[in-house]
């Protein structure tokens, strides 16, 4: 007897016991440790960390390994394995200027006071295919100068002291910046939530959206103000001692857009912004966030919308996840036989109709 | 290996978390048909593999609740056997495969062919919760087109079914209007299945987690699918008989048994056909 559905249980296990095998590979290499992740790999524990929503190099590490380097398996692991976490309260509001900065460059002006700073970027690198890491991966350690243990002011303050650029509103309340892993997405959204969103939206799918704005769909006129990495650290109050603590020190990518102005006649015109925010040295999203952040932003900038899909709030706040997203995606791949089957039945009702019909 | 793991809470949702989808669950109760925003969790499965349902089982299990799990109307198909033993293993509840001795039934695409009762749950799997989301693609404005019963778009796409198809080309996930007030999407069940939903006695809850919507339908209340006087709702089928236990009035599966593509007929309920055979 015909028996598609049975066995299924079985079918699952084997089906683990085969990942695990693939995972590990040939048994001949040595098994790569979470350690060598954490510190070879980590501008894919950033990715995993931005997208997973959880500051820990550590356990992206293990996602990633146990992901088999899918870095969307990757932050899935991590998303699962956030939603368990207890909410203690929310931090206090991070304070970029005190960043320790390892990469810091403007592209408005020339020089700036502190200086640009290069940082470890790929930038000016050509990339062409380094083939000694094949044979031999050593190479000498690096001290950076002492540039790289200054805080920076940051450089739209200059224009903020000349008022020729809007100033940005700080909101205090939690009600402003509500969590979005902890209530339902309703739009309209407010920027605080938007950007909540945006960093947490697939890299590819921002970086997409903020190249269309710059190929005319919904264009914005940016320029790099500036592009920060480096060391901050996050502090807790306490409410029972009643000071902060520091709870964590982490690494973050900033960037602002200074973007079209705005003004009349009358009202003197003013530069407009666009913020990025990620976890780790991840300065394509920072790059593209602040793009479609300042494209979101049209309506409450007074502006008219051309329609644009980056202008588009539930456009890009529904579909950015990448977890839903390929989810929703490969869910198709389920059994979908009984739907499929109604359909069959339909089809062949109204074909039949239709072939009476013909013969008349 | 225990059948409850400690590193998790009962039923793995933390107690907030499931006081939260409580209420979601109390309210949609009370707005028969109405979408409930609620702050859905990211859960161990993937998007579209039914968190939303897992979600809801979550919140109603307790630890003396038997626990039935199906897709395709099966007990055995692979995802149903994925999502059954997730419980088994966060919960440690009893499970079955007999829908009358379920207490808590969770669903992909089917409603049990045995008639529910008031001592049962069923929990509903939903991809799109919104029935008129394929005609209008923004939430902000459906919500706005059920808050003022503007239903006029969906009648209008089933008119214009007729009148290309000579009929209406819903064959599953077909929508029904429920305590004649809010339009309402089924899952994808065949439309065979609408028919049941209509004042059953067991509770229907339906969960849709990456949209983060929760509805419901308490029991008795009236579910009917939209229709026209002159072209009225039909719950089809395979006009065939099951080739494994002979029933004539379920849903059945058709299946490719050979390549030269013969054919084979078969419940999709699993457990409706064991039943019948002995
Ligand atoms: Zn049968």
């Amino acid at each position: 007897m015909y028996v598609a559905v049975k066995g299924g249980e079985r079918a699952i296990d084997n089906a683990h016991r085969w990942l695990e095998d693939e995972r590990r590979g040939d048994r001949k290499v040595t098994d790569l440790s979470v350690d060598q992740i954490k510190t070879q790999l980590s501008l894919s524990i950033a990715k995993v960390m931005a997208e997973g929503s959880l500051f820990d190099p550590e356990l992206a590490s293990l996602a990633i390994k146990q992901a088999r380097g899918d870095l969307i398996e990757a932050i899935f692991l991590i998303r699962a394995y956030r939603t368990t976490l207890p909410r203690f309260g929310v931090g206090q509001p991070i304070n970029t200027d005190k960043m320790i900065a390892k990469r810091r460059i403007s592209a408005t002006f020339k020089d700036i006071p502190g200086g640009q700073l290069l940082g470890p970027t790929f930038d000016y690198t050509h990339r062409l295919l380094d083939f000694k890491l094949l044979a031999d991966g050593s190479i000498d350690e690096f001290e950076p100068g002492k540039d790289t243990e200054q805080m920076f002011q940051h450089v739209t303050q200059f224009l903020n002291n000349e008022g020729i650029i809007e100033t940005e509103e700080t909101s205090s309340s939690e009600a402003e910046s509500p969590d979005l892993t902890r209530q339902p997405l309703e739009i309209p959204a407010n920027r605080a939530l938007r950007l909540q969103a945006l960093t947490r939206s697939d890299e590819g799918f921002l970086l997409g959206m903020a190249y269309s704005t710059q190929r005319g769909f919904g264009r914005n006129h940016p320029f790099v103000g500036e592009l920060r990495i480096g060391l901050i650290s996050v502090e807790f109050e306490i409410p029972e001692i009643g000071f902060n603590i520091e709870i964590a020190e982490i690494e973050i990518s900033e960037c602002e857009t200074v973007n079209q102005f705005l003004g009349s006649k009358t009202h003197p015109p003013k530069f407009t912004r666009g913020y990025g925010f990620v976890f780790g040295q991840s300065e394509r999203k920072a790059i593209s966030m602040a793009l479609v952040d300042r494209a979101l932003r049209w309506k409450e900038l007074g502006e008219v919308s051309d329609g644009a899909p980056a202008q588009d709030e539930e456009f890009v706040l529904y579909h950015g996840d990448n977890i839903q997203a390929t989810g929703f995606v490969e869910h198709i791949k389920l059994p979908h036989y009984v739907d499929f089957q109604a359909e069959l039945e339909l089809i062949r009702k109204i074909r039949k109709t239709a072939f009476e019909a013909k013969k008349g | 290996m225990s059948n409850s793991e400690e590193d998790f809470n009962f039923a793995y949702l933390d107690e907030q978390t499931k006081r939260m989808i409580r209420r979601a669950l109390i309210k949609a109760i009370c707005i028969p048909g109405y979408q409930v925003p609620f702050a859905s969790r990211e859960m161990p499965m993937p998007y579209g593999w039914g968190t939303g349902g897992v979600q809801v089982t979550a919140a109603c299990l307790q630890e003396t609740d038997v626990l039935k799990v199906i897709d395709q109307g099966s007990d055995d198909t692979t995802n149903a056997v994925s999502i059954r033993k997730f419980f088994e293993r966060v919960t440690g509840v009893k499970t079955t495969e007999n829908t009358g001795k379920a207490s808590v039934i969770q669903t992909r695409h089917r409603i049990p062919e045995q008639v529910l009762s008031e001592d049962q749950i069923l929990v509903y799997q939903v991809p799109i919760p919104e029935p008129l989301r394929f005609l209008e693609p923004r939430e902000t404005e459906t919500r706005v087109m059920h808050a003022l019963e503007e239903y006029g778009l969906m009648h209008v796409k089933l008119y214009e079914d007729i009148s290309i198809n000579g009929e209406i080309s819903t064959a599953y996930a077909y929508p029904v209007k429920v305590n004649d007030r809010y339009i309402m999407d089924p899952s994808p069940t065949p439309k065979f299945d609408n028919p049941k939903m209509n004042f059953c006695s067991a509770i229907q809850l339906f969960g849709a987690g990456r949209e983060q919507r929760i509805y419901a339908v308490p029991p008795y209340t009236k579910v009917i699918s939209l229709d026209f006087e002159d072209y009225p709702f039909e719950a089809s089928r395979a006009e065939k008989t099951c080739e494994i236990c002979g029933a004539t009035n379920t849903y059945l599966d058709e299946v490719v048994i050979d390549d030269k593509g013969t054919r084979m007929f078969s419940c999709s309920d699993s457990d409706y056909c064991n039943s019948q055979k002995s």
